[in-house]
């Protein structure tokens, strides 16, 4: 079947299958190898990307139930080369270490931050507790999402 | 030195050109491209015409196969290949060795030994169609008893499951022991007090993000294979692979890309590795294979499960004189414990801790299970997690019979500063440590005398609340050659530095990240050394092509070994630099000094050439010292002299609902000293996701199979790992003790956490139920346990 949607600003029209995972289609026959696999119960969140602004994970949706849909992955983060602020604060409070949880934990970030731009750390470890990470220990993750929020806001400075 | 966290410079690597270069908090090299989603992960590998490769496992975990029927895959479109194991068989393939010197089925050929077990495998020309076709592969078995309590795997009516190997007739795969049994027993014949406890250290899984997958793409009129995969041993896999296939080694070439966590798991050869390098000669196309989770939680390498009886010999006032200990280690189907070859317990000798006692003794079986293979993995150090948690638990259990605080306990029996290095009665030659600051700091941080106060407020009102120690020594940095090997592969690791003539650099490491931020701190270890800056410097791993040989990373090795070389090869070309300053400032070698990034004339500071301003010399026009080669480059193998030994204070804080007696950790304070610290954020960081595998393991994870051997946890549905709701905020300190034999000083800290964590949990939460007359409860601690613990039916988890 073919199926069309925007994915990070561009049309795309593909030939698939009706059984295609959208983090397969993602993947494999776009390439934006960013968003991750890492479960088969749909625990794990290394692929969350979002579905018309909503983060989903994708391996919990069919490519073909996107068709007609807006998706954005971690690779339509940066603007004009411009990281976006929690790409920074990641960067900023270490708060990544192997890298195959972070686009799914970006993704996250980012929706938690544009309907709570001030989010406290419970709100914070409420929003990514979907999302699995073995190597950080979260803290500094809930850091990240503080220093993107504050900076956003303009205010103090905050130490990393 | 001891101060806490926060205290030390950052850096950015926007501004390092205008900082001092090397040691201290600097952000990392690889995040700007992990963040965009540009990491290069095995599985975003994609080949023209690559074909997918899937495996077939057994659902038993036991049974002889008695015939496998594949026409109906081999006639599904799409579908390129279906191999079994009679097919390896005629190649001679069908088995490979591993790393402990044993055999592992690559796929079942007489009988399936664990459920999971790799059976067939089908190449196609996409994943989905790979997947369709395992379900038409009709494979008949007659299943037989399995073996999955190690308690009775040596019963004489046990079935033998090992019956591939020659003369086999039971299910005993070894026999291991270290000290003095019988000064060991004066020693507790004599002793006041003998606490005893039966202590299980459950199976659990390291369970990195990112399975165990490859790309083989091997090149038939080259005879070049090509492999990426997952491997934290690159150089260690290229070796093993010319043995199992017979192709030559220099016609082989390991990548291994970006990992997504490696924690131990990507040690090991697995199956599926072989079946794409298999399928990639048989198709002549690149094939990759890619397990997914529960192929991962099911068939990879596990961790831990020791069924552990301690014994601890003390006086009255708390002199611990003895610790004795007898260990049934289950290794599974295949011994594939990844542990130096003479080391078949790993580094567990340790378990005599951080204490200075008279006698220490250790007897342990290992058995053969119908369980996956593994043992040594999730950031054990070679067994020390086990070790560790016995001799914290028995104090515990100890303090607890003498009515003693357990802090108190063991500040009176540490090993003091001025005994390093101090020789254990199980023959550990620890380098260096001063244990009571960092006692003191933890306690400090906790403020853990207003905790117990706080504790016994609390109790009054009927409340659970638990305060944990553990106190910790690791061993860390496998190994010195003349005795430990992997298959006869010296633990020593190489490490190359090429200066280009602009003054930029390469460094070429042996060791592979899967996370530990090598690319960052490699390059400030380089750069304090030779005045580089660190964003100057480029550090290569993971392609045995291109980087000189070594054994990996695992065991927290990279520090004390590759980081030790990495810091010797600078001074290797620093020395060559000084050669050529003296002629580019025509004065003598003694009449030079180093500051760093440039020689100066002594009493001339003016009078000066940069690194930079040498390495153009170095590779420019015009003549160079006699005896001194153009270019400015070296490369060294460097054998450690002994094994780093970091240690750590951790205390726990938990708050147990009586009613649902759910465990909340409120509190964590984790002071480690590492020696010198490369890069205390990167240090932060490791100690946080150690902690968080501690929190997991304590209360939430476990590998539980039934009694017809079905494991109970392949699935992230029931393999719980920590979220961000069930760990608390990390509170860290550190104190530095620097590793004597270590060119900079600095010793390993990746797995300490992960280390030290479980029992400070554990110790907390048996202190949280000592109103219930709880001594010791076995972990995971979930709810349903610690509800039987409190109704003094604890229960050993199987």
């Amino acid at each position: 079947m073919q199926v069309s949607m925007t994915v990070n600003d561009v049309e795309v029209t593909e030939e698939i299958e009706g059984r295609l995972l959208l983090v397969h289609f993602l993947r494999d026959v776009l390439g934006l190898t960013g968003t991750h696999w890492g479960c088969d119960t749909s625990n794990c969140g290394t692929c969350v990307v979002w579905l018309d602004g909503e983060p989903v994970k994708s391996c919990t949706v069919l490519a073909a139930m996107a068709g007609g849909h807006e998706v954005r992955t971690v690779e339509g983060l940066a603007k004009n080369g411009k990281l976006d602020p929690v790409q920074e604060g990641f960067i900023q409070c270490h708060g990544l270490q192997c890298g195959f949880c972070t686009p799914g934990m970006l993704m996250t970030a980012r929706a938690l931050l544009d309907r709570n731009p001030d989010p406290t750390e419970a709100e914070i470890r409420e929003a990514i507790s979907g999302q699995i990470c073995r190597c950080t220990g979260y803290a500094t993750i809930v850091r990240s999402v503080r220093w993107a929020s504050v900076h956003e806001a303009g205010t103090e400075e905050v130490t990393a | 030195m001891t101060a806490v966290q926060g205290s030390e410079r950052l850096t950015t690597f926007e501004d390092n050109d205008q900082k001092p270069v090397g040691h201290g908090r600097m952000l990392r090299k690889e995040d700007p491209r992990l963040v965009r989603g540009r990491g290069r992960f095995t599985d975003d590998i994609q080949l023209p015409g690559m074909l997918h490769l899937a495996i077939l496992r057994s659902p038993f975990a036991h049974a002889r196969i008695v015939g496998i029927d594949t026409s109906a895959a081999a006639a599904l479109p799409r579908v390129r290949a279906v191999v079994t194991g009679a097919d390896l068989a005629a190649q001679g393939l069908a088995w490979m060795p591993t790393l402990s010197g044993d055999v592992q089925a690559v796929l079942a050929t007489d009988k399936v030994r664990f459920q999971g077990q790799e059976v067939a495998f089908v190449v196609a020309e996409d994943r989905y169609t790979a997947r369709d076709a395992l379900e038409l592969i009709d494979v008949e078995y007659d299943v037989l008893e399995p073996v999955i309590d190690a308690r009775r795997a040596l019963a004489p009516d046990a079935p033998v499951i090992r019956d591939d190997l020659d003369g086999k007739t039971n299910n005993h795969c070894f026999d291991w022991e270290t000290g003095d049994k019988d000064a060991t027993e004066a020693v507790f014949a004599a002793a006041d007090v003998v606490v005893r406890q039966d202590i299980v250290y459950p199976r659990v899984h390291p369970a990195p993000m990112e399975t165990c997958g490859a790309v083989a793409d091997f090149d038939a009129v080259e005879g070049r294979l090509k492999l990426w995969s997952t491997t934290q041993a690159p150089h260690a896999h290229r070796t093993l692979y010319a043995i199992v296939a017979g192709l030559p080694e220099h016609k082989i070439q390991v990548i291994s890309p970006d990992l997504g966590g490696g924690f131990g798991n990507k040690v090991p050869i697995y199956p599926g590795y072989v079946c794409a390098i298999v399928a990639s000669i048989v198709t002549g196309k690149p094939v990759k294979w890619m397990e997914d989770r529960s192929e991962n939680l099911i068939s990879t390498g596990f961790a831990r499960d020791y069924i552990m009886r301690g014994e601890i010999a003390a006086t009255r006032d708390g002199r611990i004189l003895g610790i004795r200990t007898d260990v049934l280690a289950d290794h599974g189907a295949f011994n594939g414990t990844a542990a130096p070859v003479k080391y078949p317990a790993g580094f567990f000798g340790v378990f005599t801790g951080s204490y200075d006692i008279e006698a220490a003794y250790c007897s342990m079986t290992a058995v053969y299970t119908n369980k996956a293979p593994g043992g040594v993995a999730y950031a054990c150090s070679f067994r020390i997690t086990e070790a560790v948690y016995l001799v914290e638990r028995i104090v515990d259990c100890l303090a607890a019979e003498l009515g003693m605080d357990p802090a108190e306990l063991r500040l009176k029996n540490f090993i003091r500063p001025e005994q390093f290095p101090y020789t254990t009665k199980t023959g550990w030659v620890y380098d260096s440590g001063d244990y009571e600051p960092t006692m003191r700091l933890a306690m400090d941080l906790a403020g853990y005398a207003e905790l117990r106060k706080e504790q016994e407020a609390k109790r009054a009102n009927g409340e659970l609340m638990g305060i944990g120690i553990a106190f910790f020594t690791e061993a860390v940095g496998a190994g010195p050659r003349k005795d430990m090997d992997i298959l006869g592969l010296g633990m020593a690791d190489g490490c190359e530095l090429r200066v280009h003539p602009t003054g930029k650099a390469v460094v070429r490491l042996s060791v592979q990240s899967q996370g530990q931020g090598h690319e960052t701190t490699f390059a400030q270890i380089v750069a304090e050394e030779i005045g580089i800056p660190p964003a100057d410097i480029d550090v290569v791993h993971g392609d045995t092509d291109n980087t000189p040989f070594g054994l990996g990373t695992y065991g927290s090795r990279s520090t004390p070994v590759s980081g030790a070389a990495a810091a010797l090869v600078a001074r290797k070309v620093r020395d060559k630099a000084r050669l050529i300053a003296s002629a580019m400032l025509e004065v003598s070698v003694a009449d030079l000094d180093w500051e760093k990034g440039r020689f100066q004339v002594k009493g001339d500071p003016g009078k000066s050439v940069t690194i930079q301003d040498i390495a153009m010399r170095a590779h420019g026009a015009g003549d160079l010292p006699d005896g001194v080669e153009g270019g400015l480059e070296a490369q060294i193998c460097y054998n450690p002299s002994n094994l780093t030994y970091p240690h750590g204070a951790y205390i726990c804080v938990v708050d147990i609902d009586p009613g649902t007696c759910e465990v909340k950790v409120r509190r964590f304070i984790a002071v480690d000293d590492c020696g010198t610290r490369i890069n205390p954020m990167i240090i932060e960081g490791q100690v946080h996701g150690g902690l968080t595998d501690g929190v997991g393991m304590a209360l939430m994870e476990m590998i539980a199979f039934d009694e017809d051997g079905n494991c109970l946890g392949a699935s992230l549905m029931d393999y719980l790992i920590p979220t961000a709701l069930e760990v608390p905020d990390w509170e860290t300190g550190f104190t530095v003790t620097p590793s004597p034999h270590h060119p900079i000083g600095a010793k390993g800290v990746g797995e300490s956490a992960t280390v030290g964590s479980p029992p400070a949990i554990v110790n907390a939460v048996v202190d949280a139920l000592a109103p219930y007359g709880v001594r010791h409860a076995d972990m995971p601690l979930t709810p349903s346990r610690v509800w039987d613990a409190m109704r003094g039916a604890p229960r050993p988890p199987i």
